[in-house]
């Protein structure tokens, strides 16, 4: 696959994700921030959790039915031990619940608010990633 | 009957489907794709990352310049707004957590749980894990 034809696919991914956040928005009123969304199961499983839970269910389902189509089996690459894995979703969750966040619910939909908040903690945590893989990659890489 | 829960659930599914559908279109649903966005002294920079964000803002920002001109969304009673205006501790905290777990797997939470389609262990472990710090905040941190 030549370099071209992967920024437009992930062109063309933005735009299916722009499209479920404006459904979100536009049909029910909610912003489809993922955090926010799996945060609210796990305060009750009443009518409120209903949208959320089929919302979640649909992420794989969309992701793994869109790869049969195309007869393509989604590549994942994770390098990492277990303990990183542990610890760096342990970081995902907490810092996303605390920054009232992630990249969805800021960087997708906050942006497009133009919101003061959004703005500045999609430019921290976009900032604390490139930071960490710098000192991961070049600075204490084995 | 357009602003039954039952349609909200319908059109809340709708969009995950398409949501979960773009992020494998994207290619960031592989971690080693988003590190190369992240990996800005790699070398070989990959700027996939940007298009995504780009495509996706192409649709929300008109979308939510929508919202101001409807008076209620399409199958609900009233648009759910953040409130919250401040920039506070929690925000920055919170988003330089959120970016040191990220830079050090390349999951966030819609790529990982798009990728638990893959039944890949790894991905299972970190999705565990982030569900376990989303308990730890709101159980300890999030009266303070």
């Amino acid at each position: 696959m030549t370099e071209n034809f992967l920024l437009v696919r992930g062109l063309a991914g933005g735009i299916g994700i722009g499209l479920a956040a404006a459904i979100m928005i536009l049909l029910n009123g909610r912003i489809a921030g993922i955090s926010g969304i799996v945060a609210g199961i796990g305060k009750g499983l009443g009518a409120d959790s209903h949208w959320r839970i089929v919302f979640v269910v649909g992420l794989p389902l969309g992701a793994i039915l869109t790869a049969q189509l195309h007869g393509l089996v989604p590549q994942i690459h994770l390098d990492a031990s277990p303990m990183t894995l542990a610890i760096a979703g342990v970081l995902v969750g907490f810092g996303t619940r605390m920054g009232a966040g992630c990249t969805s619910g800021h960087g997708v939909c906050g942006l497009a608010r133009l919101s003061k908040r959004s703005i500045i903690a999609t430019c921290t945590f976009m900032f604390s990633a490139a930071i960490v893989v710098y000192f991961t990659r070049h600075v204490f890489a084995s | 009957m357009l602003k039954s829960p039952g349609i909200q659930i319908i059109s809340s599914l709708f969009s995950g489907l398409i949501f979960g559908s773009g992020l494998w279109l994207s290619g960031m649903m592989d971690p080693r794709r988003v590190l190369g966005f992240l990996d800005v002294a790699g070398g070989a920079w990959d700027p996939t990352l940007a298009f995504v964000m780009g495509g996706a803002l192409l649709i929300t920002f008109p979308a939510f310049r929508l919202t101001d001109k409807l008076q209620t969304p399409v199958c609900s009673a009233a648009f759910n707004m953040p409130t919250n205006k401040v920039v506070d501790h929690k925000l920055i905290i919170g988003a330089m957590c959120f970016g040191a777990g990220w830079g050090l797997v390349g999951l966030c939470p819609g790529p990982a749980l798009a990728a638990l389609s893959t039944l890949n262990a790894d991905v299972v472990l970190f999705v565990v894990a982030l569900s376990i710090g989303m308990y730890i905040h709101d159980k300890f941190f999030s009266l303070s």
